[in-house]
């Protein structure tokens, strides 16, 4: 996959008039709520408004369960003085609700009015994904089929597959942001995610499976190669596997970790330690080490929301700023952290796009997009060939990290063993450890096969969650610590 | 904080009552209204300046209804943050519309109307008018004192994640077709802090404490939790990386209640009758060691002493007078001297497993009834947390457990760790970059030994417990 970003071609669309026709706002009441922001001398303020629809349906045990519907509308208020940041919600969009939730945000300043409302400055909106996503009415029948079509595929798969979940979850997210800088950006956000869950047992074990995927997408996308039955063939093949697989290993060892979703490596170990919040307060084990080597040179990072309909791409942040790609390690060096409006203002460097928020009830920080790796010269099998004992890693869990000491931890969900450069058994779960600015300096090849995972990334911190992608080349590690229970 | 809301709330059950007849109307034969509404208020100080204020109100609906069908019931969820006439008819509509093309489940439905109950709402000391009388000042200054108390402890502490104060009260109201019409608030107050120590080398360690309470009243210290907090990140200097061995764990009283409550999760109905636990049919049969008692207890009400000496009695952070399908919460005991007695179940999961519901069900808006317990805890022992160290010749005391390695189906479990070296019953130096792996059916069958420290901090309480044949995983 080439990290490339042509922008899809559909005709433009006014994603304001969601809020201006159907929710009653206008220029005149965003300037006046603006105005009402900095009244009390704040220096910086923002309009947030989100509607957001959802729908879930779910298959389990061959018949259709659940279906359920959300809709959240609202908007959230912010003030900024100095460092400090004023806050305040409403979910009802009125004059007078929103006008109170400016004045109670203003309260973060204590004085007189210094900053006026710019003139709106509207943003242009690139076309990274459809507008329409998978939520319209009409195709209730369709995502049934797919759903139907995943729970058929996982139980064929296999006599040991004994129960199957497929769901099909998806959303459209509109935002407009108005700012007092003159910020005026509105957006239209469809996200989807097909889902199996499988579990497999034998006369004695039993074992679970999982796969899915999606992005910014319609229907469409799932009659191609990422098909119900791609899903569930996956989901189900990881369950029958770990129905055989031994412990795994324990202790320091070689690594290899597959392409695509193994990427959440990157997420945890550097990706969050360099969000600019972290380091402009210097609780990052990364705060001042821009320029310093904290990988092997074969590695480099980027961080791109521009990547047409990827489940972390976004066409403007939710602080009004277009999306970019972020070189974040280069060959080895740390260039860059991730930043927001607040922290590029504060620690004087540019604002990399990088606000987002889980929704209008919180405030916005810098969080990542899609992270990867950029592909090496190496071929996977040379890789896997090079390796005398070690783990091969394919799939994952989650991972988790401590900014502030730097450990990370990543749980495997499908790995095995390397003997003599050969792949050998399945091996149970592990959870792998490592220390963020040291574990890519053990990075010795880079393979030529970089995926991005399949699109079911959630990231959280500070208790918000955001979609995010992630993803990565075939990569050997010299060195990680593999925490299983088996020699 | 106040009130136009509060005020509202008033309509919230008339309003429920509105919803279910009109679903009922459009052809629904059974409907279930959730709404919720809370209050917030947060601040979070760094290096003593207010760094952040949020103050809102917020509220939700949530129906969901049910049509008969020849082979049992189909049913469909909807929820909406939009009060208007307009948007309260889509709620509805929307529900009856997509229950249409769900199938006909002969185990969902409402229970039956002789199962519903709640506890008298009074008598469980859930809701104090009192945080609301916190002025905004007295609230920073909470969180300033905290996080200054942190920072003079120690030299090695300079800098923190900043310290946080929330205040915030909910308000929730079940109605539903089949009688049962219920509503509590709940208030809460806390404060915390995450200072940062470092030492020489430049190597940088966070922790934090926190106090937490229904009622301002029992609110600790601000300096006493600050100091705790400073403690807490300066033990975890200097961590180094140990061998892979096999050893003695601790888990003090923090941690043991995360894994411990793993014994929870692997007793949800759900999980359980779809086969994804593993106490997937084990009822009556030894899950665990002779000396683990495991219970939730949705019901608990402690007298808690104030300062002056007198006591007040006050609900648990897991206590509610009925659960999400309407029951009256209670006790019950999830596992007995190791033997598995009952799973947690909703009303759904119960008629899965034919079983009748022991009141677990847990209810946001947005979807059907999942698995949710009260309060829980494990049966206190006898040995006090620093006798279970001073046992341990070499061993591993867990500070911090980081990831996602725990696996129900199959209890292998795999996490990372920070903590302390054990060495001839003393704690020595910090240790980090390492993991510990077992098996959880391994695990609860060796805990060698049960403190007597038991504490209710939040909704979960478990004493130290130490557990032998774990593996570490490290240099």
């Amino acid at each position: 996959m080439a990290a490339v970003s042509t922008p899809v071609s559909l005709p433009a669309y006014d994603h304001k008039r969601y809020f201006f026709d159907k929710l009653g706002l206008s220029e005149r009441l965003l300037e006046r709520c603006l105005g009402e922001a900095l009244s009390a001398g704040g220096e910086f303020a923002d309009l947030y408004f989100e509607a957001v629809t959802s729908s879930s349906l779910g298959m389990d045990e061959g018949i259709v369960k659940t279906a359920s519907q959300g809709i959240s509308v609202g908007c959230g208020v912010r003030v900024i003085s100095g460092e400090r940041t004023g806050f305040a919600y409403t979910d009802d969009l009125s004059a007078e609700r929103l006008l109170k939730a400016a004045r109670t945000a203003a309260l973060i300043a204590s004085g007189p009015q210094t900053e006026r409302v710019q003139g709106f400055t509207h943003t242009n909106t690139p076309q990274l994904y459809p507008v329409t996503g998978v939520s319209a009415d009409a195709e209730i029948s369709s995502k049934l089929k797919l759903i139907a079509r995943a729970d058929r595929a996982a139980r064929a798969f296999d006599s040991r597959i004994v129960q199957v979940r497929a769901s099909l979850n998806d959303e459209l997210r509109r935002i407009l942001v108005a700012a007092s800088d003159g910020t005026f950006a509105s957006d239209t956000q469809p996200l989807a995610r097909l889902n199996v869950l499988v579990i497999a047992k034998d006369s004695e074990n039993t074992a679970r499976g999982t796969s899915g995927g999606g992005g910014r997408v319609t229907l469409d996308f799932f009659s191609g190669d990422k098909s119900p039955e791609h899903y569930a063939r996956e989901a189900a093949r990881t369950a029958i596997l770990q129905l055989g697989a031994i412990a795994a290993p324990a202790g320091d060892m070689e690594v290899v970790l597959g392409p695509g979703w193994p990427g959440v490596l990157l997420h945890e170990a550097v990706g969050h330690g360099l969000e600019a919040d972290f380091n402009r307060k210097k609780t990052s084990a990364f705060s001042g080490l821009i320029g310093q080597q904290v990988a092997s040179s074969k590695v480099t990072v980027v961080d791109n929301g521009t990547m047409p309909g990827r489940r972390g791409s976004l066409n403007v942040d939710d602080e009004g700023n277009q999306t970019q790609e972020t070189v974040l390690i280069e060959n080895g060096i740390l260039r860059g952290y991730l930043s927001d409006k607040l922290s590029s203002r504060l620690m004087n460097m540019p604002n990399t796009g990088s606000g987002r928020r889980e929704s209008y009830q919180a405030i916005p920080m810098p969080r990542m997009t899609n992270t990867y790796m950029l592909a090496g010269e190496d071929q996977p099998e040379d890789i896997i060939r090079s390796v005398k004992r070690g783990l091969y890693a394919v799939n994952f869990g989650g991972g988790q990290v401590d900014i502030t000491n730097g450990k990370f931890v990543f749980s495997a969900s499908e790995a095995y063993l390397i003997e003599d450069g050969k792949v050998t058994a399945p091996v149970k779960g592990a959870t792998l450890v490592g220390n963020g600015p040291e574990a890519l300096k053990y990075v010795s090849m880079v393979g030529n096969d970089l995926a991005l995972d399949e699109g079911i990334g959630t990231c959280g911190k500070a208790g918000q969650s955001v979609p995010v992608g992630v993803g990565m080349p075939t990569i050997k590690l010299d060195r990680m610590t593999v925490g299983g229970t088996g020699r | 904080m106040i009130s136009e809301v509060a005020l509202d709330s008033l309509l919230l059950q008339s309003l429920g009552h509105q919803i279910v007849e009109r679903a009922l109307s459009l052809g629904a034969s059974d409907a279930e209204v959730v709404a919720i509404e809370g209050e917030e208020f947060h601040v979070k100080v760094r290096l003593g300046q207010v760094e952040q204020l949020v103050e809102s109100g917020s509220r939700g609906i949530g129906l969901r209804v049910f049509c008969a069908a020849k082979d049992g019931q189909r049913t469909a969820s909807t929820s909406t943050s939009d009060f208007s006439e307009e948007g309260i008819t889509r709620l509805i509509s929307g529900a009856v519309e997509l229950s249409k093309i769900t199938g006909a489940d002969p185990f969902a439905g409402l229970p039956e109307r002789e199962d519903f109950g709640s506890l008298p709402v009074d008598d469980l000391a859930l809701y104090f008018d009192d945080v609301n009388h916190i002025a905004p000042t007295e609230r920073i200054d909470l969180a300033r004192r905290c996080e200054a108390a942190s920072l003079g402890y120690d030299t090695r502490i300079q800098n923190t994640s900043g310290a946080d104060c929330e205040v915030s009260t909910s308000h929730r109201v079940i109605v539903n077709s089949r009688g049962f019409s219920g509503e509590y608030r709940r208030s809460y107050c806390g404060f915390s802090v995450s200072p940062i120590a470092h030492d020489t080398t430049g190597g940088m360690q966070r922790d934090y404490w926190y106090s937490s309470a229904r009622t301002a009243q029992l609110l600790e210290e601000p300096e006493a939790i600050g100091r705790i907090a400073a403690q807490r990140a300066l033990r975890r200097l200097g961590a180094r990386r140990v061998p892979t061995q096999q050893c003695s764990v601790v888990f003090p009283a923090e941690v043991a209640r995360g894994l411990l409550s793993n014994l929870l999760s692997a007793a949800d109905g759900d999980a359980v009758y779809r086969n994804a636990s593993m106490f997937a049919g084990k009822l009556g049969e030894q899950v665990a060691g002779e000396n683990i008692t495991m219970v939730d207890d949705g019901t608990m009400v402690f007298d808690r002493e104030l300062p002056n000496g007198s006591t007040i009695r006050v609900g648990g952070f897991g206590t509610s007078p009925f659960d999400g399908d309407g029951l009256r919460t209670r006790r019950t005991v999830v596992i007995e001297r190791g033997v598995l007695k009952e799973y947690l179940l909703n009303t759904y999961t119960g008629r899965k497993l034919n079983m009748p519901s022991n009141a677990k069900a847990s209810r946001g808006i947005s979807s059907a009834p999942g698995i949710g317990g009260g309060n829980y805890f494990l049966q206190p022992g006898e040995l006090t947390h620093d006798e279970i160290v001073s046992d341990v010749k070499s061993g591993l005391y867990v500070l911090s457990t980081m990831g996602f390695g725990v696996n129900l189906v199959t209890g292998d479990y795999s996490q990372g760790v920070s903590g302390l070296w054990i060495e001839n019953g003393e704690l020595t130096h910090a240790v980090e970059e390492i993991t510990i792996a077992g098996n959880l059916k391994d695990m609860f069958r060796n805990v060698a030994a049960i403190g007597n420290d038991l504490e209710f901090r939040g909704s979960g309480a478990v004493p130290t417990v130490r557990i032998e044949g774990m593996t570490i995983a490290g240099s």
